[in-house]
């Protein structure tokens, strides 16, 4: 389990990290979710001890990461594919990593057999393409055979099947009874991704619950009514109190569901040619919550509204 | 022990030791050749003449033990390791050990190298290591050079660009403390105290009267304590450096 | 004229050459002053002790000069002003040209800079430029620092890398040339065409039996810098960028 308490960071005057707490259980994939510049990558550094938090902490299974004893066998961690000398073979690479951690040497075969390396394990990194470098990194973070492990963006640059890969691997992770931690700017894939998330925007928590329910919660549930008798319809829903939307030929319908309206067409004797429930997209939900919150677009939402009264 | 063989598997899965422990040996048994060729009766080859070239050595390790640890920066692999190995110290030191050890090793090489090749290009002359001078003048070049390792690892560490750190330790060394004693009355006062002139003044310093002639080479340190408290208080240097730089990198965000 | 103006937005836009040029300023005119402030009777203040960081100057400038293209190559940067100007030679003269004028403008501001800090600390020492000599110590270092930017682009150009190019730059001139006159024999006269001595030769000289006039010498330290650049111009043109 990770849990963050009152993290913050600030450089200089920017706060990258405000007051961040959430916990990351054990046995789920969680997505860490946020629009570029969130603060995500930040977060991660510091629960990995690598930038010192100005204030709160991280805790991994209650302690510090400093404190940890052999540390690549409790965290495996994927950052940044590129933190690799480019003149070191991969296996040179794991080698010594796994020296550091007391890491029995066969490990570093198995993991370069489980990320499929093995054939180019002796070559140098440097010529790795962005997938291949992608996957050292895993391998590296796999090494010490961890209970918890933190991805940061791991499907960047991946081709659509390393992507399904990718998410398949962290599903059986979790499967295994592991705490995964995997950050990513694209809801779409978190939500085929994580079970859990913890959603952040300039720094600061937006939320933190299922996947399931953010996306609920998140898109507005309408139905779509197409009818010859639309404006019968009409005058019978608006009795309800629901929301309606006239979209040309159909009608859209907030706040009661594709049963209820049958029904009520049903019993004003309307023929139905459409009834369909509507999703809005993840990605418009996304940007509706985090959209205060993005650090380079600021403005953005008056700027939408002013267009939008014509101005 | 196991972050000491961490850092050796790191030092040499990479290309740039070998090829600076190359570059180091050739320079210096190279010169030291070059000395041996062309010496003649009224500039006698010595034993501390065979060692002219140890500066060449010396800037190439330096360059090496800079690099070991600004290149980590540089490719970010300095995380990995903070990741691996949380306590930072204990990293860095291990690092700082193996990059000397191997410093010493190549300081060794180069200086018995040199007094090997002017043994054999000049078979007629005694180059024999006898006196506590002249063990010194060549043993003495790995403890040297360990120890310049050991400043060369700590301004990398505080630097961490490899550009800035290598251009700060040879200007420093080849220049800033020459320029030194061009300063009227106290530059001499602060020069005989200064690090590298002082690892000069133990590899040459209390010559044997028996050697060459002092205008035969390079000049001779104007240190006025003994070459072995010479030798500490270079020691002293390079360990001072390294407790700043592990207090820096332990402040610092990696 | 493009060119050139493209190669200065792209040395100004980057935190280096301003380091470097306050870095190379501050240590000369810094030593100079130190200097000054010290010279007593025994120790007369003339104008070649005023000009005594010249050398470290001249090694910061050669530091920014090679970082200015070893960066390129590193960001691979070169990739996109080689995409941007097909004419590799054009590319590349245009930054060397850059580059060492800004090398010589710090060459004059360091060198007039010295000798005005040293007059204003000791006005009665009576300091003045006035024989031909002193106009080349003093003036001819912005030649110099010039001449060697050239050098360090060629030698960047050459290695492609910060670490081998600055270690080359500086170990050449602080190292290697003075350590050739110990050579019994032969030491002397190589030394007497080593590069670096020929700016002594130039700027302090001549000194000992030189064997060239001083703004010979400066010639021949120019003759050494363009073959040289045309060398990294070659293996440019040659080389997969």
């Amino acid at each position: 389990m990770i849990e963050a308490v009152g993290l913050t960071k600030r450089y200089g005057k920017t706060l990258a990290v405000d007051n961040l707490s959430f916990t990351v259980p054990t046995g789920r994939v969680t997505g860490f979710l946020g629009p570029n510049g969130a603060g995500k990558s930040t977060t991660m550094r510091m629960i990995l001890g690598l930038d010192a938090p100005t204030g709160g902490s991280a805790l991994i299974d209650g302690k510090h990461y400093r404190d940890l004893h052999q540390p690549l066998r409790t965290v495996g961690a994927l950052l940044d594919a590129k933190w690799v000398h480019p003149n070191r073979s991969a296996r040179a690479h794991l080698q010594w990593m796994a020296k550091s951690n007391k890491i029995n040497p066969k490990r570093v075969d198995e993991v370069l057999d489980i990320v499929g390396l093995t054939s180019v394990a002796n070559k140098r990194a440097g010529g790795f393409s962005l997938g291949m470098s992608q996957r050292l990194g895993i391998a590296a973070a796999l090494l010490g055979d961890p209970q918890v492990l933190l991805f940061d963006e791991p499907v960047n640059g991946l081709d659509p099947e390393g992507i399904l890969w990718i998410r398949k691997f962290m599903h059986r992770l979790a499967e295994e009874g592991r705490t995964v931690f995997v950050s990513s700017h694209l809801l779409s894939e978190m939500a085929l991704t994580a079970q859990e998330l913890v959603v952040i925007g300039r720094g600061k928590l937006i939320s933190q619950t299922s996947t399931e329910d953010f996306v609920a919660q998140a898109t507005e549930n309408t139905v779509r009514v197409r009818s010859p008798h639309l404006s019968a319809l009409r005058t019978a829903l608006g009795r309800t109190g629901v929301s309606l939307r006239d979209e040309g030929d159909s009608l859209v319908v907030t706040g009661m569901d594709c049963a209820e309206i049958g029904e009520l067409a049903a019993s004003t004797g309307a023929v139905l040619h459409e009834l369909s429930p509507q999703r809005g997209s993840l990605e418009e939900a996304f940007m509706q919550l985090t959209g205060d919150s993005v650090e380079y677009h600021a403005g953005l939402a008056e700027t939408i509204d002013l267009v939008a009264a014509g101005k | 022990m196991t972050l000491l063989a961490v850092e050796r598997i790191k030092l040499f899965t990479t290309r740039s030791p070998w090829w600076c422990t190359l570059i180091a040996l050739g320079v210096t048994v190279g010169f030291a050749a070059l000395m041996a060729g062309t010496a003649e009766a009224d500039v006698p080859m010595t034993v501390s003449a065979s060692q002219f070239g140890y500066g060449f050595g010396l800037v190439v390790v330096m360059v090496m033990a800079a690099l070991a640890v600004t290149t980590e920066y540089r490719f970010s692999t300095i995380r990995a390791t903070f990741q691996a190995i949380p306590n930072r110290s204990a990293a860095l030191l291990a690092k700082t050990v193996v990059v000397a050890l191997l410093a010493g090793v190549i300081g060794l090489l180069a200086a018995f190298g040199s007094w090997g090749v002017a043994t054999m290009m000049t078979p007629d002359v005694d180059l024999a290591i006898n006196t506590a001078f002249e063990w010194r003048a060549v043993a003495g070049v790995g403890l040297v050079y360990a120890i310049a390792a050991v400043v060369a690892v700590a301004v990398g560490i505080l630097v961490r660009h490899s550009a800035g750190a290598i251009s700060l330790l040879l200007i420093y060394t080849n220049l800033v403390e020459n320029l030194v004693t061009l300063i009227p009355t106290v530059g001499p006062k602060i020069h005989q105290w200064l690090p590298f002139n002082l690892a000069h003044h133990f590899l040459t310093g209390n010559p044997d009267p028996t050697g060459r002639p002092d205008q035969f080479g390079p000049g001779l340190s104007d240190a006025t304590v003994g070459p072995w408290p010479a030798v500490a208080i270079f020691a002293g240097f390079g360990l001072l450096m390294l407790l700043i730089s592990l207090v820096v990198a332990n402040r610092r965000d990696a | 004229m493009t060119l050139l103006a493209v190669e200065r937005i792209k040395l100004f836009t980057t935190r280096s050459p301003w380091w470097c040029l306050l870095t190379a300023l501050t240590v000369t005119v810094g030593l100079a002053a130190l200097i000054t402030a010290t010279a007593e009777a025994d120790f007369p203040l003339t104008v070649e002790v005023t000009q005594f960081g010249r050398m470290f100057g001249l090694m910061v400038v050669m530091v920014m000069a090679a970082l200015a293209i070893t960066t390129e190559y590193r960001f691979s940067t070169i990739r996109s002003t080689f995409q941007a100007i097909p004419n590799r030679t054009a590319a590349l003269l245009a930054k060397t040209l850059v580059v060492a004028l800004l090398a010589m403008v710090i060459g004059e501001l360091a060198a007039f800079g010295s000798f005005g800090i040293a007059t204003l600390i000791q006005p009665e020492a009576n300091l003045a430029i006035s024989s031909a000599a002193d106009w080349r110590l003093v003036a001819g270092t912005g030649l110099v620092y010039g001449l060697s930017a050239v050098l360090a682009v060629a030698v960047g150009v050459l290695l492609r890398q910060s670490a081998g190019a600055i270690s080359v730059l500086m170990i050449w001139p602080l190292l290697v040339e003075t350590l050739v006159p110990v050579i019994p024999r032969v030491g002397d006269d190589i030394a007497k065409w080593l590069p670096f001595t020929a700016v002594d030769q130039f700027l302090a000289g001549p000194t000992g039996n030189p064997p060239l006039s001083p703004w010979g010498s400066l010639a021949y330290f120019a003759g050494v810098c363009v073959v040289l650049l045309a060398a990294a111009l070659v293996t440019a043109n040659k080389r997969d960028a």
